[in-house]
């Protein structure tokens, strides 16, 4: 690997520390962004010649604080500061620097920072943009692509943020355990939809929002490292780690969602997979299960089953139930009625879809597997009619393609 | 003589490289094991997962099972085994039986990532 592809790696997995911490020295986002922007240029210019730091985050901090007080003492007494290599005499005040930048002793200040991009007062469409720039320090462009529009909205959007939640003052004091376990909460949350946002793509934007994905993780793993006794965390992190492991094989040839059951397992990424089943196991040490552990366990079913057909589905019906019973939602009762058809036949299905016809009946997936399971049970004009009304409701081309497949089944069976 | 050599590297760091960085280190690394495979000197190598997949057995009156690494100074890496068991609760009972009744020093637990068996002592 070069010098700069070595830089680059350690200045975006030093981002968030630095920030956090530069962001509790000046109390302001815009100014930490400008001095980590600075000493980030530094290092390019120094690094390559005098060799990487000992503790690289370190020496940003230390680098961007400087540069932001010889800023404001040039423009306080209007006289240019000698051009010196502020680095030169770093070394021991770095090492000294080492042991207090830590993860954990920063953990407040990382939280607070991740807490910012998802406070309550911002619309999703909005925390994801801020975290990927503030915390994962995507530009604005790659931003802008990700989300599939232009750059000066995105500009708009992240800048319309930024101020909301300096309005919103979020104070510095240490959050106590009720405070830091919501924030905590919310923040999961927020990388979890992240993970969504890049996951759910389909057709030509997949391929340029995996790194959303990415991003997701590397934060997932990030927020597990400030709390590493928090079971929803791993669970989370098993989950993101489970599913992504399923990105090769998730689309075809003309960039088509390939179902699950369809899918060339030999193309699944074994690692990621290993060490979400990992964290799983370590996970359930905890004996406090929650809606990401349960999630993540049900992903590992699939991940174990060597093909579709071995999946243990009766298994997945009884995590459904239990998903059911931490976080209530029709949406949780339909994913396990379609894994009690599996276990025990389309009318026990069924019999738990009717009467979700209330709460999901404006929502694409009912209708399909409510047609699909109408199908198996011979009931043909009420199928068809269930996937008229799925195509309706689908929301990209591949959804409706593959509605339309089940109703050419229909049409050609005697 | 048998030597290990152990490798040390920010997480961190190695978490930010993409895919194609990271496959070119470990093809690297492969040409120099591979050549040490011809000559009969390679035994195993072994990548770990990341920390946040590791638990440690700490001792105090109680062996405490603790998420996370082992993160103190004042003990020495001094060797590890490599045990083959279906769960993590396994292989935790495995470090407190190898543990017994040590009052001191650590066990820390982590799941491979990769692993080579070699050739070489044998």
């Amino acid at each position: 690997m070069n010098d700069l592809a070595w830089i680059d790696a350690a200045l975006r997995s030093s981002r968030p520390r630095a920030i956090a911490a530069l962001t509790r020295y000046f109390r302001d986002l815009d100014q930490a962004e400008e001095a980590f922007q600075e000493a980030s240029l530094r290092a390019l210019r120094n690094w390559p010649e005098k060799g990487p730091p000992r503790d690289p985050t370190a020496w940003l901090v230390m680098v961007a604080r400087n540069f932001a007080i010889d800023d404001i003492r040039r423009h306080r007494k209007f006289q240019a500061l000698p051009d010196d290599d502020l680095i030169s005499d770093l070394d021991d005040r770095e090492t000294e620097m080492a042991d207090r930048l830590d993860e954990t002793h920063y953990r407040d200040d990382i939280l607070r920072l991740l807490f910012v991009c998802c406070h309550p007062d911002l619309p999703a469409t909005q925390q994801i943009p801020l975290a990927l720039r503030i915390v994962s320090g995507l530009t604005v462009s790659e931003i802008a692509r990700a989300f599939l529009v232009s750059e000066a909205a995105m500009e708009q959007r992240i800048t319309r943020a930024k101020r909301q939640v300096a309005e919103a003052e979020i104070p510095f004091t240490t959050p106590d355990a009720v405070e830091r376990s919501e924030r905590v909460g919310l923040v999961a949350t927020m990388i979890y939809l992240l993970f969504n946002e890049g996951y759910s793509a389909s057709g030509g934007s997949a391929h340029i929002r995996t790194p959303l994905c990415d991003e997701a993780i590397r934060l997932g793993r990030l927020l597990m490292r400030l709390f590493p006794s928090e079971p929803e965390i791993m669970g989370l992190l098993a989950l993101l780690l489970l599913q992504h492991s399923r990105a090769p094989a998730r689309l075809d040839a003309s960039g088509a969602i390939v179902l699950l059951e369809d899918q060339d397992r030999g193309l699944w990424n074994r690692e990621f997979i290993e060490e979400g089943l990992a964290l799983i196991d370590k996970a359930l040490r905890h004996r406090r299960p929650g809606p990401f552990q349960v999630q993540a366990v049900i992903a590992g079913v699939h991940a174990h089953a060597r093909s579709a057909e071995d999946t243990d589905w009766k298994e997945i019906s009884l995590h459904y139930g239990l998903l059911e019973r931490l976080q209530p939602s029709p949406v949780v009762t339909l994913n396990r009625a379609v894994a009690i058809s599996r276990a025990e036949g389309p009318s026990a299905a069924l019999e738990l879809v009717e009467p979700l016809a209330d709460a999901l009946g404006s929502y694409f997936h009912f209708h399909g597997v409510r047609g699909g399971l109408l199908q198996q049970l011979g009931r043909e004009a009420e199928a068809r009619a269930a996937f008229d009304r799925a195509i309706a409701l689908a929301r990209t081309p591949s959804e409706a393609a593959h509605i339309r497949q089940h109703l050419d089944r229909l049409v050609s069976s005697p | 003589m048998l030597y290990a050599i152990l490798c040390y590297h920010d997480e961190r760091v190695v978490e930010s490289w993409t895919k194609a960085e990271d496959d070119a280190v470990i093809a690297k690394r492969r040409k120099v094991t591979g050549r040490l495979a011809e000559q009969g000197k390679l035994g195993p190598v072994v990548r770990l997962m990341p920390t946040t997949a590791a638990v440690t057995i700490r001792s105090g009156n109680k062996p405490l099972v603790l998420d996370g690494p082992f993160a103190e100074t004042k003990e020495q890496l001094l060797g590890f085994y490599i045990v083959d068991c279906e769960s993590l609760d396994e292989a935790i009972a495995a470090a407190r039986d190898i543990k017994g009744d040590e009052r001191d020093g650590a066990f820390e637990v982590r799941p491979l990532r990769l692993f080579d068996p070699g050739t070489a002592g044998k």
